[in-house]
């Protein structure tokens, strides 16, 4: 059952999809667009954890696409948005997996940016009235 | 750098996973806080269950 909250976030006019771009760019920035301040907060540090604690293992974040597996780590990494084009601008993440914990690394910073794509769909059904 | 165990490892991805799961998958605060404890479990119950199948099959 959508409360009046909801009923005004999905009757508000405005760009419809902006929520969902800005929660996939900044972990979290859709709800608080939408003044879900909670549930933000929790996905923002939740996604930045995961993210930051994968850089700090050594994880590897993918450039290029060369096999399909790569493909796959590539698009998972895009999920973290601007997360993903800052780290790459720092030059943090390993270029290869050295380590072990790397490999945990680089599925971690993975997960995040599906984490982040599903917290950013949140945002647009909470925008559209779909979610409550 | 940052060096976790194994089962460290299983517990904070568990952990963030879970949050985001119970809030994007429910719709009440009562309701994504059980259904966040319950993909905990999951996670780390499964991950125990299965190092101690692989364990045994290694044996």
């Amino acid at each position: 059952m959508a409360n009046p909250q909801d009923k005004k976030n999905a009757a508000q006019g405005g760009f419809i999809y902006l929520p969902l771009i800005a929660g996939w760019l900044v972990p979290g920035a859709g709800h608080f667009l939408l003044r879900k301040w909670g549930r933000g907060a929790l996905l923002s540090v939740s996604i930045l954890a995961m993210f930051s604690i994968g850089i700090a293992m050594q994880g590897k974040l993918y450039a290029g696409a060369h096999d399909i597996l790569d493909m796959l780590g590539l698009a998972g990494d895009l999920g973290n948005g601007l997360l993903y084009v800052v780290s790459r601008a720092a030059g943090w993440g390993a270029d290869q997996i050295t380590v072990t914990n790397g490999d945990y690394g680089t599925r971690f910073i993975v997960v995040a940016g599906l984490l982040n794509v599903i917290a950013a769909v949140d945002a647009h059904n909470l925008r559209t009235g779909r979610k409550s | 750098m940052f060096h976790p165990s194994h089962f460290a490892a299983v517990v904070l991805f568990a952990l963030f996973a879970s949050v985001v799961f119970g809030i994007t998958q429910r719709d009440t605060p009562r309701r994504m806080t059980r259904y966040g404890i319950y993909c905990f479990v999951l996670f780390v119950g499964a991950a125990i269950v299965l190092s101690w199948l692989m364990f045994l099959i290694a044996r």
